[in-house]
């Protein structure tokens, strides 16, 4: 079984796993307020690692290219208060044109 | 069930529409990194929590084993089973109905449901049910599209589906930077795991952020 298949069901499996747990446990365990916000700030600090390393990097190298255009366009309809769909559409625009004609 | 209150309806109707679209966006992002259209879409259906699938993906995509893959999209899916906490006192449900009620516990059934709470508890319920029900079959829908859509690509740098994918992650980070702290923790997180990727195993630098939440987290 090679990695991806291993990651979709190991995904998929602690997945329900922590959804039906939440809907077994009392309440009162987990309304820690250090708790909350550490769930809070996971989040911010996995999406944006996310958001650059798949921008600035190929495999372990460091790059730039036509990603970072995109992520500006992105950055920008994000700050003009684009819908999500809007957002991702002109970030792969913007950088298949100059990916094609740069 | 009784009768829905059609304003219920209405906001169930438009999140899982909306939110179910981004599934095209999702689709094309997993095959983009490598996985073929069938886990694409066994992960929609199994995982169902967009955020995790995004990570998962990511992370195989850029190298990363499947150990941390998993690890990343499971911190990711933590805050379902805090939904889940909140949610069940709410629904008492039992046996199967909460296995089924536990996959649809995520970000827009609970808060939609929450929302709803105001008009009465019946409506409550009613809007969990729907927007959970709802957002799975047009997310799951609409992954199957971008999946297939993104495999008749060929060359997906000529489509920037290269650029999508990150630009997916922003905008799904985006919502949350509500204040200065959150800011200067995603650009730390950033910066961070870009500067680690020449360093660190890969996949590695991306669930190290995880740690630096913690470590932020708990000062505070």
């Amino acid at each position: 079984m090679n990695q991806y298949w291993i990651a979709v069901i190991g995904t998929s499996a602690i997945a329900f796993a922590l959804k039906y747990s939440g809907h077994s446990v009392p309440e009162k365990w987990l309304s820690h307020p250090r708790i909350q916000r550490v769930n809070a700030l996971i989040p911010i600090a996995l999406l944006s690692a996310l958001v650059a390393v798949q921008t600035f990097t190929e495999k372990t190298q460091l790059m730039i290219d036509q990603r970072l255009l995109g992520l500006s366009v992105a950055i920008v309809a994000l700050l003009l208060k684009a819908p999500f769909p809007l957002v991702v559409i002109s970030a792969a625009a913007s950088s298949a044109l100059l990916y094609r004609f740069g | 069930m009784s009768k829905v209150n059609s304003a219920t309806f209405r906001d169930s109707l438009s999140v899982s529409l909306t939110v179910g679209a981004y599934g095209v966006a999702f689709g094309a992002a997993a095959v983009a990194n490598g996985f073929s259209v069938l886990q694409s879409c066994l992960l929609s259906l199994l995982t169902f929590s967009g955020a995790s699938q995004f990570a998962v993906v990511g992370v195989l995509g850029a190298g990363g084993t499947a150990l941390s893959g998993i690890a990343t999209a499971s911190l990711l899916g933590i805050r379902n089973g805090l939904y889940g906490v909140i949610m069940a006192p709410r629904l008492k449900v039992k046996g199967l109905k909460r296995i089924v009620a536990a996959q649809i516990t995520i970000d827009e059934s609970t808060g939609v449901a929450l929302g709803q709470e105001v008009r009465s508890p019946e409506a409550m319920r009613q809007g969990f049910w729907l927007t959970g029900f709802g957002v799975f079959v047009f997310w799951n829908l609409f992954t199957v599209a971008g999946a297939l859509g993104a495999q008749a690509m060929g060359d997906i740098r000529a489509w920037g589906l290269d650029s999508a994918v990150p630009a997916a992650f922003l905008g799904l980070v985006w919502p949350r930077l509500k204040t200065n702290s959150d800011r200067a923790l995603a650009i730390g997180c950033a910066v961070f795991a870009v500067a680690m990727t020449p360093i660190l195993p890969a996949g590695l630098p991306i669930i190290a952020t995880a740690f630096i939440a913690i470590a932020v987290g708990l000062r505070r």
